[in-house]
């Protein structure tokens, strides 16, 4: 299209290569460039996302009240215990506090909600202005602490210092504190699962093999967590790493400070799964633990094949897009699209590392356009361009999708069915083939109202 | 906690689950009524995003939306480079014919100029006459709804000019779905009234499917038609609830003498026949017989159902216009409302529902700049049996047992927030029977159950 070749705006021209073409490096990890319509959101909504699946804790929001209402319950996790984690609560600044400081409103509002619920932890979050006001969070929280005889950890998630991923390592510095021991730590043989967030209840179908290989789960950060169990993180003998986005800051922190040693998995897809399944048995190093999962991936590979084999044979030499907000999770997509038969002719995400789209370059065909921190004038130019069948994205990419008449896959944070492990590798084939082959499209593709009357029986 | 419960105004030291949204979201929303315009929110990432999704999620469209993705060295040195920048990229790659700057919490706090900045900006790109419309929304300064009805004025303000009189009735619409936006559009049709519907996002942000897609859809308010809204024969304004100071109508009225009708949005009889009423009043032409038999059927409607309606003890919440409406809705059909709420700052609403509400032999309790935990609390105590307002009130239904009847914005949980149909004669029988149906059914579900339990086990 004429049009979309003269807007190109210069400045993204390092964030987008094709896979082949040219052998240039892409660039990433730095902020968004203005107007450029990002999809990214900030600093706080990083932390946010990472720290909201703590179920017994208060997530108290310090700012004014959009911040908050724009993340009520904004991930589908779920809990097996604490609901208090679904509500928003927000310090709701107005004018007067942004003149004359949000200090006491951020006091009150803490012993408020303390009295009201008896949480043994509560975290504060700064937003924009916070930051700009001056209110000294740090020392709040310290003498809240004091005074209430419970954890009250600041979140520095200001939201213009940085992008997601800055709130990602804002969410982990809080983690640690919440961690750090008191005592000196008894290790133990179980294992930590970092960065799953019990989306659909994800982790515990994760648990759940675990479980049936002998491997002890200590705590999951964060998805179906608690205070209790979050203090326990450092006895653990090993770190499982899922999102790696989000955790791989954290994960290098504890090894550091409780060396604890990391992999990382990834259970998306039955490649994957099955390899992460090895991956941990191998590393704990336990024979019976080998056999076991062997056993597990031989059957439940067995049985996931069957239904995906007639999936497959419908979407075979169908292309795809992706874009996601990490990039671990956009590699493991590329393998699971190829287990039912599809190729991926466009791949990008918002806050991916160097060492991931490397890892992506390497896997993706010749002429696959990679982008950083894209927006929807680029998405749909290369949708178009490569003559996507369906984009794999999150809320604000499906309408543009659908409006290209294009199939579309949610990969979001407030989605209802689980898409991890071989339960998850199901329910993607299931998914893709639904919109995918759904008739709609038949309907699109004839010329409409004008398109005559042969036979009405 | 320190909570004072003064004039029905409910401060608190904390919000628990917010009824509202900030005022830039207003402020897209309404700009996003306006023919092939773009908009920039001016502060760092995250607010426009957040927007979008919410925006996009309701809608189900795509809703691109700038931001000057402001960092920390824009922050700390001002934000006039980032903005500019925003402009270049926006200009370049959407080809807008009007763009609007709506600022956050951030740009205001530090003190951002934008009406300088974009002044300059024009001047020096030698585009003096590009409009660009700016509105100052920082998110402590209001709810969305403010931010909404600013925005309109602010268009108003900086697009209108003085012209000589037309025939044309201006329309002013609040935040309502683009299927009433539509309705109010039929009815001004089939009674063959000129009119300027402003703003008027029913086909921007609720397009129909068409090849090839172009990233600025068709529709909108048009320019050349906010320019001559000074000329206009009157004013009608959905915004009986309007404090004066964001009233698109007023300023209209106070700046180019155009005679301003500050009504409720047509739900209901009544409302629907003032506004019917009004336009007759304004331009004399005559209501047609399709009208009068759909009012008609309405009342129909109305008395098929008023005998269930009576068991409704409702919780009506949302954006005071809207609230108001359906406020005055349930009243005319016995549905008592028990609770009436929102998180805005609600401008005349107190007033108005004390106005309203007086048929009934309990008192409705009112709350404005009220959150969940609060509106939840008071419906439990007012035995509730229904709740009308948008899908944050799903948290009325998990943790309360309340059923709802979804409206308003934004619908988050369901499809076709954009296709529910409430005003006008018609779409007020379609909200009636959703209404009646949601009582009935929640009546259907345990009747049984509850009989049993009330009269067999206790005999
Ligand atoms: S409240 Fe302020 S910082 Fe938060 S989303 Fe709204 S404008 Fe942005």
């Amino acid at each position: 299209m004429a049009e979309d070749n003269a807007g190109r705006i210069a400045e993204r021209d390092g964030f987008i290569v094709t896979k082949g073409k040219n052998k240039k490096q892409l660039q990433c990890d730095t902020d968004s460039s203005a107007g450029c319509v990002s999809q990214r959101a900030c600093v706080y909504c990083g932390a946010r996302v990472v720290l909201n699946p703590i179920t017994d804790a208060i997530h108290l929001v310090h700012g004014p009240i959009g911040c908050a209402s724009y993340t009520w319950d904004i991930r589908g996790s779920l809990s097996s215990g604490a609901e208090l984690y679904r509500n928003s609560f927000s310090t709701d600044l107005k004018e007067q506090d942004i003149i004359f400081g949000g200090a006491k409103r951020l006091n009150a509002a803490i012993d408020g909600l303390v009295e009201k619920y008896q949480a043994k932890l509560v975290f504060v979050y700064s937003t924009c202005i916070v930051g700009v006001i001056g209110d000294d969070l740090e020392a709040i929280c310290t003498a809240a602490s004091q005074k209430h005889n419970i954890e009250v950890i600041p979140v520095e998630s200001s939201g213009f210092i940085g992008n997601k991923s800055a709130g990602y390592r804002a969410a982990g510095d809080a983690l640690l504190r919440l961690i750090k021991p008191s005592e000196p730590i008894v290790k133990s043989n179980s294992i930590n699962y970092l960065g799953d967030f019990n989306l659909a209840g994800e982790a515990w179908i994760i648990h759940n093999y675990l479980r049936q290989i002998g491997v002890e789960l200590n705590v999951t950060f964060t998805g179906d967590s608690h205070y209790t169990a979050l203090k326990s993180a450092p006895k653990a003998k090993l770190n499982i790493i899922q999102c790696a986005g989000s955790m791989l800051y954290l994960a290098g922190k504890m090894e550091e400070l409780y060396q604890i040693p990391y992999i990382q998995i990834s259970f998306l897809g039955i490649e994957d799964t099955a390899a992460s399944l090895r991956k941990i048995a191998a590393t704990l190093g336990e024979k019976s633990m080998i056999a076991k999962a062997e056993a597990l991936i031989a059957k439940e590979t067995a049985r996931v094949e069957a239904i995906i084999k007639g999936y497959r044979e419908k979407l075979q030499g169908k292309k795809a897009a992706i874009y996601v907000g990490g990039g671990f999770k956009a590699i493991s997509l590329v393998k699971q699209f190829r287990e039912i038969g599809i190729d991926v002719v466009m791949i990008g995400t918002q806050t991916g590392r160097k060492e991931e789209y490397e890892t992506i370059n390497n896997l993706v065909d010749d002429g696959t356009v990679i982008l950083d921190d894209a927006n929807p004038a680029e998405l749909e130019r290369f949708m178009m361009e490569k003559g996507a069948h369906l984009l794999v994205g999150g809320v604000k990419e499906r309408p543009l999708a659908y409006k290209l008449g294009i199939a579309f896959i949610d990969h979001n944070h407030d989605r209802k069915h689980p898409l991890s492990g071989f339960e998850g590798a199901v329910n993607f084939a299931e998914e893709v083939y639904s919109t995918v082959c759904s008739p709609v499209w038949k309907s699109l593709s004839k010329s409409g109202i004008d398109r005559g009357v042969t036979n009405h029986g | 906690m320190a909570e004072k419960d003064k004039n029905h105004v409910h401060y608190r030291d904390v919000n628990e689950n917010p009824c509202n949204m900030c005022m830039p979201m207003g402020g897209i929303l309404a700009l996003k009524g306006i023919e092939k315009s773009m908009v920039i929110v001016h502060g760092s990432q995250g607010c426009s995003t957040y927007m979008r999704r919410h925006i996009a999620e309701h809608f189900n469209e795509p809703v691109d939306v700038g931001s000057s993705s402001l960092n920390e060295k824009g922050t700390i040195y001002g934000g006039e480079k980032n903005l500019r920048q925003a402009l270049d990229n926006i200009v370049k790659v959407y080809h807008p014919a009007l763009i609007g700057i709506v600022t956050t919490c951030l740009a205001e706090t530090i003190g951002e100029d934008i009406e300088r900045i974009t002044g300059q900006y024009l001047i020096d790109k030698e585009m003096e006459d590009f409009p660009i419309v700016t509105a100052a929304t920082p998110g402590y300064g209001g709810s969305h709804f403010e931010g909404y009805f600013l925005t309109v004025k602010r268009v108003l303000m900086q697009l209108t000019a003085a012209t000589k009189k037309n025939n044309k009735v201006n329309v002013i619409i609040p935040n309502m779905s683009p299927a009433d936006i539509r309705e109010i559009k039929r009815i001004l049709e089939l009674m063959k009234i000129e009119y300027v519907l402003c703003p008027d996002f029913s086909d921007t942000l609720d397009r129909p499917f068409s090849r090839p897609y172009t990233k600025m859809s068709d529709g909108g308010t048009k320019l050349v038609d906010i320019k001559e809204m000074g000329g206009g024969l009157a004013t009608i304004q959905m915004g009986i609830t309007l404090d004066d100071s964001i009233s698109p109508g007023k300023y209209l009225k106070d700046e180019f003498g155009v005679p301003l009708y500050n009504l409720a949005i047509p739900i209901g009889v009544e409302s629907t026949d003032v506004f019917i009423n009004t336009l007759v009043e304004i331009t004399g032409k005559t209501v047609p017989e399709s009208l009068q038999k759909e009012r008609g059927r309405l009342l129909d409607a109305m008395i098929d159902s008023h005998k269930y309606n009576f068991q409704g003890r409702c919780v009506i919440f949302g954006e005071p216009e809207m609230v108001y409406a359906v406020t005055k809705t349930c009243v005319e059909n016995g549905v008592f409302p028990a609770v009436v709420a929102t998180g805005s700052q609600g401008g005349k609403l107190n007033e108005l529902v004390g106005l309203a509400v007086t048929d009934f032999l309990e008192r409705s309790n009112l709350f404005i700049e009220t959150d969940f935990a609060h509106i939840l609390a008071a419906s439990q105590d007012a035995k509730v049996n229904i709740g009308i307002g948008p899908s944050d009130g799903k948290y009325l239904t998990e943790k309360g047992g309340i059923p709802l009847v979804r409206l308003g914005f934004p619908i988050h949980d369901r499809v076709g927030g954009q296709r529910i149909l409430s005003v006008g004669y018609t779409g007020t029988m379609m909200f009636l029977d959703r209404v009646t149906n949601t009582l009935l059914e929640n009546k259907y579900k345990s009747y049984r159950s509850s009989m049993y339990e009330k009269f067999y086990q206790s005999s």
